[in-house]
């Protein structure tokens, strides 16, 4: 005897890609259950009042990739969706100067031919072959990756639609294509120009998440997302949502609860209930035991399989795969409440460039060094770091006059050599301070309080193993239909009934939402 | 007089070329730069009374169908596969020595990881089936992706099929594995650094990049085609090096009718309205052809060798970008006695000495090449080829020459000098005497070539031996640049056929047969 | 900043208008002079022995050809023959040329200049242009530079002083009329536009901007890049690229001279004829007329120049389509610049242009017409 269901589906964690399977499925009209084991939803997309009076996107702090069907499906603008453009960004440059990109595309332009005119000419080139190259993997991102291995007629006509959207790339776009798939970013962006600031600014985007430096090849790609959104010019198309990165989960959540899901916070999942080969629902920390005809999962692939499924119900190859699955997190965060602004030695006073996007980012080989450090277990001493001021933008996140400063950190490895201790924690945050006041002489005074976020920490609190922001790596042998294993990436696993929708499936990565997206399509598809 | 056919450049795929071409029927010349055939397979008497060739003892492999097509056998050339891969010394007087026989090899490491030597067959197996498959695809041209026309459909087929034989799993897991990063690959495999060291470099060898970077399995399993079943790394020996090699074939096509002309460097390759029609030599004489086949790398070719006005500019920029960052120097000693390792036979001093104690060795290695330095502890590889033939040295002595990676071409600051050249000629030593401390004392001759040294003698852009690095980037139909990957160059009549080309550098004529193949194929056309 | 005074240009904004409206300035250019600043223009200035050779590689027209002292107008194509861009080539002297061009280049000469002995320098900055144009312009300069121009022929420079400062004189314009252009160091350019402006007071000599100067060249057929064609640098599809001929400046291509970018694919096109071209549009009065009265309006004209995609039709096809217009005080018709597939771009067919009456869209009748449409004597003379 069975008991009988309560739910459609139950969606394990309430990250964004949770949230975003958990819409789609209730505007479907299935039964949702999302399962949040934080008091808050949004996973590493949370904003949350650390000090009092200010607000910090803690984790996640930008957004560029979120998918325009997504914002569109779900109306997310009607429950508080509101993403405002980060206008510029400026690289402090070692020798004093700076290198900027502003939105204007003129201005921009004439920057750069402070610098090189051949750069600001070749901006314009490089635009062009970036927008082709989005325009070639957009496809791609939007697809349920098909199984090369299958002979089935459904694999075969999804392998054929691949080759045939290549072939109708044309050669040149498919080689290019290629070169940016297999290439480092400084190799490829050598081509290009010979600003060494913005070659470092450009390839910092594509080492951002990973555990690669700038030379190593497969970070040619992430150069891309730069140009996702737009042909060209702006330097990046990077926004901040109001009200921080959690404002984004909360309308997410919004549009779920308005189709008719039902969110529950504070309840952690301790095991997925797996009943003769499928899944029958999930065991609460607490111990109750909800059923449900579906379940998927938003936790990475490791969390999914490892701890709440088992390896028992599991077949070993599948293991061995989700085992080797690269996490590596190498990245941490930064948050100051500051009493007054930051006063840049490049650019003093007040200006533009205190709206948009500061990238500690002066030349290749200071991004290369960076990573040399944590090659070996240690923390960079001097970090690549994307520093942005969201209370300029959005001035509801620190008190009047007060400001908040965010700090994307990189190099910061979860193997550190004898692990992250809190005087480990506070020598990585003085490193970053330190380093920072090297060009913004007032900053260490300004500060009234510091929050430091390790791999380690965003491990602890959201979950994510090894502090990995994406869910896994995002290099070549891990994405697409290797994503998160050869045979699973298509959002089914080995367990029936069961899914998953994480940033640990294709494409990942980002507050994208895609995965949960796709996901959703795929579970809808398959009939549940 | 307007002859058929002129080759640029005597090295081993200029001069399998023109074996081949000469074979059909064509009526070849072919000019050398140098007084010596061979290239980088050219020997050299840079220390008196020591014969070496200029780019080490290792050929690489040499296709069989080459062997059988030449008949290089009757023409006396004489393959020699050593039963020591590679003997890589450790700290603390161990060293780890992997044979071409598998179960020695297993029990060898089994002294370092048990749980290792029991992963051991069943990586060996399975690099040997990688390897096969590049071995198929390395025989012929590329296939033109995404584009492919009906003669590639048949290739893709055929390594379709094969990819497929291997089985769902070891497809996919080929497809995961050669984008990989060496280092990444092997952790999978193993737990010995020392295992993990001495296989990983090959992962390595002569790109500019560290067992971290992406496509570095490639490059490993690049150089594991052509090895023996089982054997990892390696050497590929011909009886009398290299030379010798080169000396057989230059024998062989000049039998089938080819005509050979040392001391002949080629200015430039004459192009009248995008159509090659000979070349002009630094001597100024002309030599009138109606094909030209430059054995010269990409760059060299089309950067120094083709007025510039009868290329498009974009394709230029392009093949300017070919990416040949040298980073090898070749240190050949004269040693009055054999490096003494402890434990270590002189059967396993046969193969490659390698140092490349662990995967973070290495990359500590890369990372001072990365701001053009020398590495301080750098990798080497070290043969001795007067153990297999003790006629290039005087009696009683050795002639060891030594790979040392990383020496990058663009060394900050100032560059090669003399005493850059000694410097890099001293790391090696002091690198090889931590090992085998009777190195310091044993040597009594030294001669140093460097990456500059291989572009200013040699011709070699940027120093690099396998005339661009076989990156991802670089390889299959990307090499030497997309589009232009058939050995066709966008100028009439001008082919290329060097280790620039598919299948690249490392496999001894492989590039020169292809080239030649299709030439063939275009003239029967 | 951008309105109806200021707009942007090469990164610079420059002066639309200097007075309420244009008017003043587009007679001015016809009647009088008008004084342009046309400083954001791209110049290189390329010197060495293979000077020549990098620009015959690059420019359509014969280099060799270009004598000093002279000065070419001339497109420049990628290697597929489709334009990147066009401008002016001077001849300074025999291994010095300074090139103009609408969008930056210095990337693209010097990928052309590989294994060329030559320097490639960007003056933009350096370098400031302004531009005389109108009936008057000579006697205007002539007092300015104290010297007789009258030798000066179309298209050909020569140095002189103005306000004491030592310029180059090309009689050169963007206006199809009698013009020169002074190009002086930046940096002293102010007194020499003070010193032109003070020549020219008791000739009714006025500062012009932009709208005047797009009218002007909308009459003299002269095209404009991102509006009447898209840069093979540029353009995101194949479609959007235009070769010269289809620009129709065949006249421009020297098919006879050594290889050149783009070569190969213009003697194909040559041979086999181009699939569109470059034509005026005369817009037939009476027909518009009609629209308009059929609303109970008398027909509207653009007071500025349009700069838009205009449908072109015969027999309910469409065949081409404008992209710069305008209506000619001079001439009295209403004008555009369009592309014509090539049966179509014989002068005298009869076309019809989309026009919006009202809110709705009509056609009128046209007629294909030579360009340009306005060549007066004097600007050769």
């Amino acid at each position: 005897m069975s008991i009988p269901s309560t739910w459609d589906v139950i969606v394990i964690g309430g990250g964004h890609n949770g949230l975003v399977t958990a819409a789609y499925l209730a505007r479907a009209g299935k039964k949702v259950l999302v399962l949040e084991r934080r008091y808050c939803v949004g996973g590493a997309a949370v904003t949350e009042e650390i000090f009092p009076g200010f607000k910090f996107s803690v984790f996640s702090y930008v957004v560029s990739l979120l998918r325009p069907e997504i914002i569109r499906d779900l109306d997310l603008p009607r429950h508080g969706l509101e993403i405002l453009p980060l206008e510029s960004t400026v690289t402090p440059l070692d020798n004093g100067d700076y290198l900027a990109g502003w939105g204007d595309p003129d201005k921009t332009r004439r920057e750069i031919a402070r610098h090189s005119l051949r750069d600001a000419e070749a901006m314009t080139e490089f635009g062009r072959l970036m927008h082709h190259m989005a325009q070639a993997v957009k496809p791609i991102l939007g697809m349920v990756p098909p199984d090369p291995t299958s002979l089935s007629p459904r694999e075969l006509t999804g392998l054929l639609r691949v080759g045939r959207h290549f072939k109708d790339l044309g050669a040149e776009r498919f080689h290019a294509l290629y070169k940016l798939m297999t290439m480092s970013s400084a190799d490829y962006l050598d081509e290009w120009f010979e600003t060494d600031g913005l070659k470092a600014t450009k390839s910092a985007s594509g080492i951002i998440g990973t555990f690669l430096g700038p030379r190593s090849p497969g970070t040619a790609y992430v150069l891309l997302h730069h140009y996702m959104g737009e042909i060209d010019g702006s330097f990046r198309a990077w926004g901040f949502a109001k009200g921080g990165t959690g404002a984004i989960s909360e309308s997410i959540a919004g549009a779920a609860r308005r189709f008719g899901a039902e969110i529950r916070t504070d309840a952690g999942v301790s095991k997925v209930l797996v009943r003769r080969g499928g899944a029958a629902g999930v065991v609460l920390d607490n111990g109750d035991e909800l059923r449900a005809r579906v379940v998927v999962s938003s936790l990475d692939p490791h969390r999914t399989f490892l701890q709440l499924v088992g390896e028992d119900h599991l077949p070993d190859e599948f293991v061995g795969d989700i085992r080797r699955f690269k996490f590596r997190g190498s990245s941490g965060k930064v948050n100051l409440a500051l009493g007054e602004l930051p006063n840049f030695t490049c650019l003093p006073g007040v200006g533009p460039h205190l709206r948009g996007a500061i990238s500690i980012s002066p030349s290749i080989d200071y991004l290369e060094r960076a990573y040399d450090d944590a090659k070996y277990g240690e923390f960079s001493k001097a970090p690549y770091m994307d520093v942005i001021i969201p209370s300029m933008i959005d001035p509801g996140m620190a008190p009047p006059g007060k400001h908040v400063m965010s700090i994307f950190v990189q190099y910061a490895p979860y193997h550190l050599n004898g692990g992250w201790t809190d005087a480990k924690r506070e020598a990585f945050g003085d490193a970053v301070v330190d380093t920072l006041t090297r060009y913004a002489p007032n900053l260490k005074q300004a500060i009234l309080h510091r929050q430091v976020v390790t791999p380690a920490d965003i491990e602890r609190t959201t979950g994510l193993t090894e502090g990995n922001i994406f869910q896994g790596e995002l290099s070549l042998h891990q994405l697409f239909f290797l994503r998160p294993a050869p045979r699973w990436a298509q959002y089914r696993t080995p367990v029936r009934h069961l899914y998953q929708c994480g940033a640990g499936t294709h494409p990942g990565g980002g507050i994208m939402g895609a995965s949960g997206r796709l996901a959703a399509l795929r579970i809808l598809g398959d009939g549940r | 007089m307007t002859r058929e056919l002129i080759i640029i450049g005597g090295g081993i795929n200029g001069l399998v070329a023109a074996a081949y071409l000469a074979k059909a029927g064509v009526k070849v010349l072919l000019l050398e730069a140098r007084d010596v055939l061979g290239g980088l397979a050219g020997g050299v008497d840079p220390i008196p009374g020591y014969r070496c060739d200029v780019g080490g003892p290792d050929a690489g492999w040499l296709l069989p169908d080459i062997v059988a097509d030449l008949q290089l056998d009757a023409a006396g050339l004489e393959l020699v596969t050593p039963q020591a891969c590679v003997c890589s010394p450790q700290e603390g007087g161990r060293a780890l020595t992997l044979w071409a026989d598998s179960a020695r090899t297993a029990e060898e490491i089994s002294r370092f990881s048990p749980e290792d030597a029991h992963r051991w067959p069943d990586f060996a197996a399975q690099i040997g089936r990688f390897a096969g498959l590049l071995e198929a695809l390395y025989a012929v041209a590329p296939p033109q992706v995404p584009d492919p026309d009906g003669r590639d459909i048949g290739t893709l087929l055929r390594l379709g099929l094969r990819l497929r034989r291997l089985g769902r799993r070891e497809m996919v897991e080929f497809l995961r594995v050669a984008p990989m990063s060496v280092a990444e690959w092997l952790d999978d495999w193993f737990k010995s650094d020392a295992l993990k060291g001495a296989l990983g470099a090959g992962g390595i060898t002569r790109i500019f990049q560290g067992p971290r970077g992406a496509g570095t399995a490639f490059v490993f399993l690049h150089h594991q085609v052509g090895r023996p079943a089982g054997a990892a790394r390696g050497a590929h020996y011909v009886r009398g090096g290299p030379g010798a090699l080169a000396a057989i074939l230059a024998n062989v096509a000049q039998g089938y009718g080819a005509e050979i002309r040392t001391t002949a460097p080629v200015r430039e390759i004459v192009v009248r309205d995008g159509k090659a029609i000979g070349v002009a030599l630094e001597t100024g004489e002309h030599l009138a052809a109606r094909q030209v086949v430059s054995s010269a790398d990409p760059r060299r070719t089309f950067s120094r060798m083709v007025d510039a006005g009868q290329l498009d500019p974009e394709f230029l920029w392009t093949v300017g970008n070919i990416k040949c960052r040298g980073a090898v120097a070749t240190v050949h000693l004269a040693m009055s006695e054999l490096p003494r390792l402890s434990g270590v036979t002189e059967e396993a001093l046969g193969g490659a000495i390698t140092i490349a104690p662990s995967l973070d060795y290495l990359e500590h290695a890369y990372d001072d090449a990365k701001y053009g330095a020398v590495s301080r502890l750098p990798f080497l590889e070290a043969r001795i080829p007067t153990l297999l033939d003790p006629s290039l040295a005087p009696a009683g002595k050795h002639l060891v020459s030594v790979q040392l990676q990383y020496a990058p071409y663009r060394l900050r600051p100032g560059g090669w000098d003399d005493r850059a050249r000694e410097e890099v000629a001293n790391v090696a030593i002091e690198t090889l005497s931590a090992y085998a401390p009777n190195v310091r004392g044993s040597v009594i001759g030294r001669h140093v070539v460097t990456p500059k040294d291989l572009e200013d003698r040699y011709g070699l852009t940027e120093g690099h031996a396998y005339h661009g690095e076989l990156t991802l980037d670089q390889i299959l139909f990307m090499r030497p640049v997309a589009g232009w990957a058939r050995y066709r160059t966008p100028i009439e009549g001008l082919y290329l056929c060097g280790a620039g080309t598919h299948p690249g550098g490392g496999l001894a004529g492989a590039a020169g047969r292809n080239a030649a193949r299709e030439m063939l194929r275009e003239r029967r056309a | 900043m951008e309105g109806f005074a200021w707009r942007r240009w090469a990164g610079y904004t420059a002066a639309s208008v200097y007075e309420l409206t244009h008017e003043r300035e587009y007679h001015a250019v016809r009647s009088s002079a008008a004084l342009f600043d046309v400083t954001p223009l791209y110049k290189y200035l390329i010197r060495g022995r293979d000077a020549a050779r990098l620009l015959d590689r690059v420019v359509t027209r014969d280099i060799a050809k270009c004598r000093v002292g002279q000065v070419l107008y001339t497109p420049w194509c990628d290697g597929r023959g489709k334009v990147i861009d066009d401008g002016t080539v001077s001849r300074l002297d025999e291994t010095t040329f300074r090139m103009t061009a609408a969008d930056p280049n210095i990337r693209w000469l010097q990928l052309n200049a590989s294994g060329l002995e030559c320097t490639i320098e960007d003056v933009s900055e350096r370098i400031a242009a302004l531009s005389l144009q109108g009936p008057l312009s000579r006697v205007i300069l002539e007092h300015a530079c104290e010297q007789d121009l009258a030798a000066l022929k179309f298209f050909r420079l020569t140095t002189a002083k103005i306000a004491g400062v030592t310029v180059t004189i090309s009689r050169t314009g963007y206006t199809g009329d009698l013009g020169y252009e002074v190009w002086v160091d930046a940096a002293r350019a102010l007194p020499v536009w003070d010193g032109l402006i003070a020549a020219g007071r008791h000739y009714g000599i006025t500062p012009a901007g932009l709208l005047a100067l797009d009218l002007v060249r909308n009459e003299a057929g002269l095209l404009l890049i991102d509006v009447d064609y898209i840069s093979a640098h540029h353009a995101l599809i194949e479609s959007q690229t235009s070769t010269p001929y289809e620009l129709s400046l065949g006249w421009t291509v020297a098919l006879d001279k050594e290889r050149f970018n783009g070569r190969d694919a213009l003697v194909a096109e040559a041979s086999r004829g181009p699939a569109w071209r470059f034509m005026g549009i005369e817009v037939d009065w009476d027909a518009l007329e009609r629209l308009y009265a059929d609303v109970g309006l008398p027909p509207k004209l653009p007071t500025t120049a349009w700069r838009a995609s205009v449908p072109l039709y015969v027999g309910g096809v469409q065949v081409g389509y404008a992209t710069s217009g305008c209506w000619s005080p001079l001439l009295k018709r209403y004008i555009a610049l369009a592309h014509l597939e090539g049966p179509y771009g014989q002068p005298d067919t009869v076309v019809e242009m989309e026009i919006t009456v009202e809110h709705r869209r009509k056609r009128a009748g046209a007629t294909v017409r030579a360009l340009p449409f306005f060549n007066p004597p004097r600007k050769r003379a």
